[in-house]
């Protein structure tokens, strides 16, 4: 079923260019962070579709850990756009 | 046959993903296309990694499928964790609604923040126009 796993590995290089186009050209920096977030998730589902087309289990750890380190970033950049200290 | 579900699953996942990122392209302002790119994004890679961590089950390749599941669950847990604190930041940073909005929940209690912050003199708010 090779040619499945390309073709779902093309599906999602066209999403990414997608929201890289949204990275380059958001006119808010709150647009690109929400790129920035989505463009994470789909590496993850990126990392997925390399697992089962190599059939190499490690790529699922680095799924994992891109997953976890996309969701820490996006809510660094969050506080950040809030900018002063609005803890309520 | 578990196979053959488990690539219509992937399959749809991967048209998720499709419509949600052309979302975030189409939409007017930022909470839309947060909300459409989120929403759609989320669920299409939670597909993806169920159908994946399928496969795996079906193969015997017991780790891929259980650090599938796992994976899965965490997205569904933090994504829209994520989101809600990109749209909250960006409501108090002074991003302006699509003028065709019909509802803003958020002005209230947005108005209550910033008097408590002005109060406490922590902030001067007369720099917080859209950047």
């Amino acid at each position: 079923m090779t040619p499945f796993e390309q073709t779902a590995l093309a599906v999602l290089l066209l999403s990414s260019v997608l929201c890289l186009f949204r990275i380059g050209r958001g006119p808010t920096a709150p647009d690109r962070t929400v790129a920035i977030d989505i463009l994470g998730t789909l590496i993850v589902g990126f990392c997925c579709i390399m697992a089962l087309l190599t059939g190499q289990e490690y790529y699922m750890n680095i799924a994992i850990a891109w997953a976890l380190i996309s969701f820490v970033g996006t809510l660094a950049l969050a506080k950040y756009l809030e900018g002063r200290h609005y803890d309520a | 046959m578990l196979e053959t579900a488990c690539y219509w699953v992937i399959g749809i996942g991967l048209v998720f993903d499709l419509f949600g990122c052309i979302g975030l392209i189409r939409l007017p302002d930022v909470y839309n296309r947060a909300q459409a790119a989120t929403k759609c994004v989320t669920l299409g890679t939670c597909m993806i990694l169920l159908g994946v961590a399928g496969l795996g089950f079906g193969r015997a390749d017991w780790p891929m499928g259980v650090k599938a599941v796992i994976c899965a669950v965490f997205i569904l847990l933090t994504n829209p964790v994520a989101a809600h604190a990109i749209c909250r930041g960006a409501y108090l940073s002074g991003v302006k609604l699509w003028e065709g909005s019909v509802e803003d929940a958020f002005a209230d209690r947005a108005r209550d923040l910033r008097d408590r912050q002005t109060e406490e003199g922590l902030v001067s708010h007369e720099e917080t126009e859209t950047p």
